[in-house]
């Protein structure tokens, strides 16, 4: 994967933001990262963090009072944050409250019908949005006939109509079972790789972040690190940690001479079959 | 006081609008051990909710019989009996912070315990103990719930059903929505009322690990039924068995296959935690 | 709640299903005013062939139609007690004060009652046969006109829709609302009406703050999607204007027609 390292896809620069202007608590301070085209960031932090509020800004719903973002080439503001929201799709938690038509084509040419987009290529659109999350299907079913899990699948064949190159996940998988979440992990994996989408995932499940290419790490708004899976879960010990850390850590605290730095499962395999 | 549970023959179904469903559950016998920590799992729509539902009157069975201690439930209660055995069962639905609703967290607190017939006052000296079993402390009660966390909501909303001072606690997914850190923190507390107060709990989940790591029985419910209920060791033994009933297993399981089949090592117990399997790992030699 | 047949969607195949969802708004509200020109007795059995003729024609069992009617019974027959007590003409049978019994009174007062009945089962044929949705687009097409007078009737009809949409949601949050208060001892129903109402108030005030967030997130999530509301929008929904249709609309003018000839008759 080449990426371009002079011109990332975003840019935050020295964004701060508090909600009361009356309150000098900041919620986000000097928030600074940029993020290259193709990569697969995630963003973890505990409530409290700042996490929501940053998606936020970066969705154009909240205007932050120092700094400024750049999406796909626009400096985010009042005017180009419609052009940007073409670019870039949200899915957010709460499964219902993102469905918004009658049905499950509805739904996914809401966003096309913002566009005013003619209706046959709007019927294309949507029909192809939805074989890419194998939910053709189900296209006529209204929202109360199905799971959280599909209706998710739903909003991201909304977002996959407008064909973006940025999708950004506030913790869309939190209200979902295991066993979905881990199906609409794969189902994006293979979009991304497909369609060379660029993914911000903002989450608190430790084994989604370690999959992405790198973590930003939020702490009482600033970020704490940024860095590779590897890099982050190494420093950062104060957060449920993915499996593998688990395991190395209690194997170190036992004595054992485990190395010092983060291992995938394959690196831990490998490291016990030796 | 610990009291146990037993379901006799029971099935029931629901009303939806105008149509009857198909019954929600088929025939269902169980006994339940008094003060044992049991986890209910099952996939969405095998029946887990109505079989809480049903021991509190929620859903009257149609045919059957629930009895909880020396109170039953069947087609034909009145409410006066109802009352009596709601009173025993604290039950936690999904995102129990939904059902706040009064001025202060004291006040809702409270609610439980004065709609039993029990006099103010000693209703405000339960709520006392209730927040605190909670994790919170007395400073939050004179505030409103809205103002809360929804962390803390959760807690309060917890705090209500425990102020009742139940002998049963349902609970369907008491961690959905949660962050790690705070999910393992009401786990724990749910546990910990389980083995100090000797609080018979039955918990509805979809997270293998915390059935792993809390639960010591395990109840298996498909299309309605029960298909299999003993202790949590013997569900996670039989891997073939988990995945036809289309059930996860937990990291530690999944990862000490990975390991037995790309080392060819057994280790010698099935580990469900992530403690135990590194215990294993030292015990063959591998770490 | 659970009882009214007035307002609900039964799906089917029949040939009111297939028809345009505005063909039938304009019908039904078409025949409700031609009913109030009716003038006497063969008037109304033309008027009872054409709704019999079409409540066969909607494939609904005849019970059903019947079902829909016993919520209303007493308001109906309020209404025609009321028309028979204090209308006079005619021969009078019976007079006491400012009620009068009279033939021109029972007439009336059962031409009343025909009028009620029709038009609540005319109004049930079209929302048994029509998807609640497609009933909100033929009434954003009907008002489209209104466009010339500043209502907003864009704004108004994905209103309706997206309130239609989450009903549903609505409903079931309120059961378990109840259910979690059931559970802490609430008992519904019982007691003094003041008593009553307060055990409302559990059920009342967390289904309002719930909506509130929800309309918060819906209206978060509608303007992140591209939604602005005085943009031009294309529509996805379409309603397909069949010959069907057509002859539905030429079928009332026959209607009005024999309606007419019929008043003549007598």
């Amino acid at each position: 994967m080449v990426l371009d390292s002079t011109n990332p896809i975003i840019e935050v620069k020295d964004v701060s933001f508090r909600y009361d202007l009356r309150n000098s608590a900041e919620t986000l301070s000097s928030i600074n990262f940029s993020v290259q085209k193709g990569e697969w960031v995630a963003i973890i932090g505990n409530n409290g963090s700042g996490k929501s509020t940053l998606a936020g800004i970066l969705l154009g719903l909240y205007k932050p009072q120092f700094g400024s973002v750049t999406i796909a080439g626009y400096e985010l503001n009042e005017e180009t944050k419609w052009e940007i929201r073409k670019r870039m799709g949200i899915v957010f938690q709460n499964p219902d409250n993102q469905f918004i038509g009658s049905t499950v084509e509805d739904d996914v040419a809401f966003g096309l019908e913002n566009l005013n987009m003619p209706y046959e290529q709007m019927k294309m659109r949507v029909y192809e949005a939805l074989h890419m999350v194998d939910m053709y299907d189900y296209r006529h079913a209204d929202p109360t006939r199905l799971s959280g899990g599909q209706k998710q699948r739903v909003a991201i064949a909304g977002l996959l109509a407008l064909q973006p190159e940025i999708l950004l996940l506030d913790e869309a998988f939190v209200m979902l079972d295991p066993k979905s979440r881990k199906d609409l992990l794969k189902t994006l994996q293979k979009l991304k790789s497909r369609h060379q989408l660029t993914i911000i995932s903002i989450t608190h499940d430790m084994n989604e972040a370690a999959s992405s290419d790198r973590i930003i790490v939020l702490k009482n708004g600033t970020i704490s690190s940024i860095g590779t899976p590897k890099e982050v879960f190494s420093k950062e010990l104060d957060f449920e940690a993915p499996f593998t850390e688990k395991l190395r850590r209690i194997l170190q605290m036992k004595g054992r001479n485990v190395p010092n730095t983060y291992m995938s499962e394959e690196e831990m395999v490998e490291w016990l079959w030796k | 006081m610990a009291m146990e549970i037993r379901y006799s023959n029971v099935s029931a179904d629901y009303q939806l609008g105008p149509i009857r469903t198909k019954n929600v559950l088929d025939d269902v016998n169980l006994f339940v051990k008094p003060s044992s920590f049991t986890a209910i799992v099952g996939q969405t729509g095998a029946g887990k909710s109505s079989l809480l539902k049903v021991m509190n009157g929620l859903i009257r069975p149609k045919q059957g019989e629930v009895k909880i201690g020396k109170y039953s439930v069947s087609s034909n209660n009145d409410p006066t009996s109802l009352k009596e055995v709601r009173k025993r069962i604290g039950m936690v639905f999904q995102f129990p912070e939904s059902q706040l609703f009064a001025e202060t967290v004291e006040k809702d607190i409270c609610f439980g315990p004065l709609n039993f017939g029990v006099g103010l006052s000693e209703a405000k000296e339960m709520a006392k103990t209730a927040i605190y079993q909670v994790g919170l402390d007395a400073s939050f009660l004179p505030k409103s719930p809205f103002s809360l966390s929804g962390g803390q909501k959760r807690r309060v909303a917890i705090a209500g059903i425990l102020a009742m001072k139940p002998d049963i606690l349902i609970l369907d997914e008491p961690g959905a929505g949660l962050d790690p850190t705070g999910k393992q923190e009401i786990l724990s507390l749910i546990a910990s009322w389980n083995k100090n107060n000797k609080l018979t709990t039955l918990m509805v989940t979809h997270e293998m690990d915390d059935v792993a790591k809390f639960a010591e029985d395990v109840i298996v419910m498909e299309k309605g039924k029960i298909i299999f209920h003993d202790d949590v060791r013997t569900f996670f033994a039989d891997l073939n068995q988990i995945q036809s009933w289309n059930l996860d297993i937990p990291e530690a399981r999944r990862f000490q296959l990975l390991i037995e089949e790309k080392t060819g090592v057994s280790l010698p117990k099935i580990c469900l935690t992530v403690e135990e399997l590194a215990d294993c790992l030292i015990e063959v030699g591998l770490a | 709640m659970n009882k009214l047949i007035i307002g609900r969607y039964l799906p089917g195949t029949s040939l009111l299903h297939i028809l345009d969802a505005r063909a039938k708004l304009i019908a039904g509200f078409y025949f409700i005013f031609i009913l109030f020109f009716a003038e006497d007795w063969p008037a109304y059995i033309l008027l009872w062939a054409f709704t019999f003729w079409v409540m066969h024609l909607s494939g609904v069992h005849f019970k059903t139609y019947i079902r829909g009617v016993r919520p209303l019974i007493w308001l109906i027959l309020f209404t025609v007690c009321l028309q028979v007590l204090f209308t006079a003409g005619g021969e009078i049978y019976f007079e006491w004060g400012p009620v009068t019994i009279s033939q021109f009174g029972i007439v009336s007062g059962i031409y009343i009652f025909f009028r009620f009945v029709m038009i609540i089962f005319i109004s049930t044929v079209i929302t048994l046969t029509t998807k609640p949705i497609d009933l909100t687009e033929a009434i954003h097409f009907l008002l489209k006109p209104l466009r010339i007078f500043k209502i907003p009737v864009e704004e108004i009809s994905i209103m309706l829709s997206i309130a239609l949409r989450f009903i549903p949601n609505l409903l079931d949050e309120t059961q378990k609302i109840m259910d979690a208060q059931k559970a802490r001892g609430t008992e519904f129903g019982k007691g003094s009406l003041f008593q009553q109402m307060k055990t409302l108030v559990p059920i009342f005030l967390p289904l309002f703050v719930s909506s509130l967030n929800r309309a918060e997130e819906v209206a978060n999530v509608m303007e992140v999607r591209g939604y602005q509301p005085n943009a031009r929008r294309s529509s996805f929904r379409k309603l397909r204007w069949k010959w069907a249709d057509t002859l539905s609309l030429v079928i009332m003018i026959f209607l009005t027609v024999g309606l007419l000839i019929m008043n003549t008759i007598v």
